[in-house]
């Protein structure tokens, strides 16, 4: 993994830690990013960690582009050395899978489909080698995931599932993209799951729909009132099927403003992780439910 | 004081300089796509350069004003008409009380800056009152304005009318548009003759062209260097692991449209970019109106950075001029 610096334009530095995804260089792209903020460099307006990247906009009349570089691989080479472990957060997220809404949409565009005549759970979990939609729900909501980027658009995560690469779930995009996907779909694409966090253009596979708003422009729902997005990159999120009637109660409870999201704080280290991913993933299922 | 909207152009949205800080949530800066144009506008009727004014795109809406006011109309040539009366563009004129202001038919450019002294009042949402429409956010209702709207504009006294930015300071992009980029972020994907294609072609501004980003066609297509995909990125040969885009980035999906993305920017997605416009050049592709014949010119970064000077010196005058 040897970062490769450019230039995007006179007011951007694009950071690519590695051509391939992986946890190690979504963590090595947190650390940067965090340590870029705490140094409060003048003239830094935006820095955007990615999956395995990291960008940074700057005023390139307050910093030089070259000592705006000349910063970031020091920072780089202090980042090397300290450990993989961040406070963050698991949230709970509550997915009503194969729901009429998803599954109207889909079937509106089936033609830009890989595969027009079977549902995208049905295809994902043929891809996937899982047999039927409902190991392949298992095997989407029994680990949790890291928001390993967030964007596209506002408050959008892209998620990074927990497990070693040879059970990652993979599916490619749409064949060519919808022009609608509803809002609040739990999507996948490449090796990354989503939540569309406003209705709109899209290609991920559909897999469900989630009742729990995650953007909230209008910043009137009780968790989203500080802060508008409700994710950030580091997050963990474990997925909780739930059935028809508990998707009703939960809109019923976000409208009334009852909708209490189930999350916790916890400390992530990734090294323990990789020792025992099976055996971690339990740990944290522990401190979301308490015990 | 207050704008009622009779009738809203076909897209006009309440900008300002725009929301920094809250790329990393996908929440693009927004703000005028002509900051320019903008700073002008606001700077003839005497306000704050970064006031809230209103951009209207290819066609101009139906405003009537319910208090006096001093207002400029910059950027596109899009005649003003006030009470059926010709109002020359880049210069301040007086409104009273029950005036109408409508417009002609665009004759050049893309998009004109309508700034009100006071500057439109909309409530600042994170630090900005720039409409983002994607996100549902800011501006009026966070969306494009309709028919019957009423936007609030903030008491002030305003500058005297007549007050003009001279002729030569009045930027906009020519009949045949150049579009200075720095090659970079995923350039090694394409091969060296596809390269240099990139520059070479004649580009044609596609209908897909909006503030989010403008699309790009008729130039030959892009050939990548061949590589086994990484894990993450997607078998296409455009494709990356998802990564954040730069505002002027430009991006190629399939190697052949290429796209670059401006201030409603999406913030980051999976196909590599060629190269980023540089700032200085940000302002001008928010003029381009659909087929325009435009070029990618390469430059480096010293070139960047004295256009961006080069650009700031003409504001400098403007600036000097009307402070």
């Amino acid at each position: 993994m040897k970062t490769r610096y450019s230039f995007g334009g006179d007011e951007h530095i694009f950071a690519e830690i590695d051509e391939t995804m992986s946890l190690q260089a979504f963590f090595k792209s947190l650390s940067i990013t965090s340590a870029v903020r705490e140094s409060r460099i003048a003239g830094v307006t935006e820095i955007c960690p990615a999956n395995a990247s990291f960008q940074i906009k700057f005023d390139p009349d307050k910093i030089s582009p070259a000592d705006m570089l000349a910063e970031l691989t020091r920072l780089e080479s202090a980042a090397d050395k300290g450990a993989s472990v961040i406070k963050t957060r698991i949230i709970e997220i509550p997915v009503l899978y194969n729901d009429p809404w998803t599954h109207e949409t889909l079937m509106r565009f089936r033609e830009r489909h890989q595969d027009p005549a079977a549902t995208d759970l049905e295809y994902a979990a043929r891809v996937n080698n899982l047999g039927t939609v409902d190991n392949f729900v298992k095997a989407h909501s029994g680990a949790p995931w890291f928001v390993s980027m967030v964007g596209f658009v506002a408050g959008l995560p892209f998620l990074y599932q927990m497990v070693e690469r040879k059970r990652q779930i993979e599916a490619p995009k749409y064949l060519r993209p919808r022009t609608d996907t509803p809002k609040l779909t739990v999507g996948h694409g490449g090796c990354f799951g989503c939540i569309y966090s406003v209705r709109g253009a899209g290609g991920y596979q559909m897999f469900g729909i989630t009742p729990m708003p995650i953007y909230d422009p209008s910043q009137n729902i009780s968790y989203l009132r500080d802060a508008m997005c409700l994710f950030n990159p580091g997050d963990i999120v474990k997925w909780k099927p739930i059935t028809r009637e508990a998707y009703d109660q939960a809109l019923a409870d976000v409208e009334a403003g009852k909708f209490a999201p189930l999350m916790r704080d916890v400390t992530f280290s990734l090294d323990e992780f990789q020792q025992d991913i099976d055996g971690y993933n339990r740990k944290l299922d522990g401190v979301l439910h308490g015990h | 004081m207050a704008i009622k909207v009779l009738k809203p152009g076909l897209s006009t949205t309440v900008q300002d300089l725009g929301r920094p800080g809250y790329y990393h949530l996908g929440i693009p800066l927004s703000g005028a796509m002509d900051r320019f144009a903008l700073s002008c506008a606001n700077l003839l009727v005497g306000n704050e350069e970064g006031a809230a004014a209103l951009e209207c795109t290819f066609m101009g809406p139906e405003l009537e004003f319910t208090g006096d006011a001093t207002v400029a109309v910059t950027g596109a040539e899009l005649p003003a008409r006030l009470n059926g009366t010709l109002q020359p563009g880049w210069t301040s004129f007086g409104v009273k009380k029950g005036d109408v202001l409508a417009f002609d038919f665009l004759k050049k450019g893309a998009r004109a800056y309508i700034a009100v002294s006071g500057g439109v009042a909309v409530p600042l949402l994170l630090g900005s009152r720039s409409t983002y429409t994607l996100g549902a956010l800011g501006g009026h209702q966070g969306r494009k304005l309709e028919a019957g709207d009423v936007l609030p504009v903030s008491e002030a006294r305003g500058a005297k009318a007549g007050r003009a930015v001279a002729e030569d300071c009045r930027r906009g992009p020519g009949a045949q548009a150049e579009l200075r980029a720095i090659p970079g972020l995923y350039w090694h994907r394409v091969t060296e003759p596809s390269g240099r294609h990139f520059f070479e072609d004649s580009w044609k501004v596609a209908p897909e062209a909006d503030r989010i980003g403008y699309r790009f066609r008729d130039g030959r297509p892009l050939d990548f260097v061949p590589r086994t995909p990484p894990f993450g990125a997607g078998s296409d040969p455009s494709n990356i692991v998802d990564a954040c885009y730069p505002y002027g980035s430009i991006q190629v999906p399939g190697g052949t449209e290429p796209i670059v993305l401006h201030r409603d920017a999406v913030s980051g997605g999976g196909y590599m970019m060629v190269g980023t416009v540089i700032s200085a050049d940000m302002d001008l592709i928010g003029q381009l109106q659909p087929h325009t014949a435009t070029r990618f010119v390469e430059v480096d970064m010293p070139a960047a950075l004295a256009a961006r000077h080069d650009r700031e010196n003409l504001l400098n005058k403007v600036r000097a001029a009307l402070g």
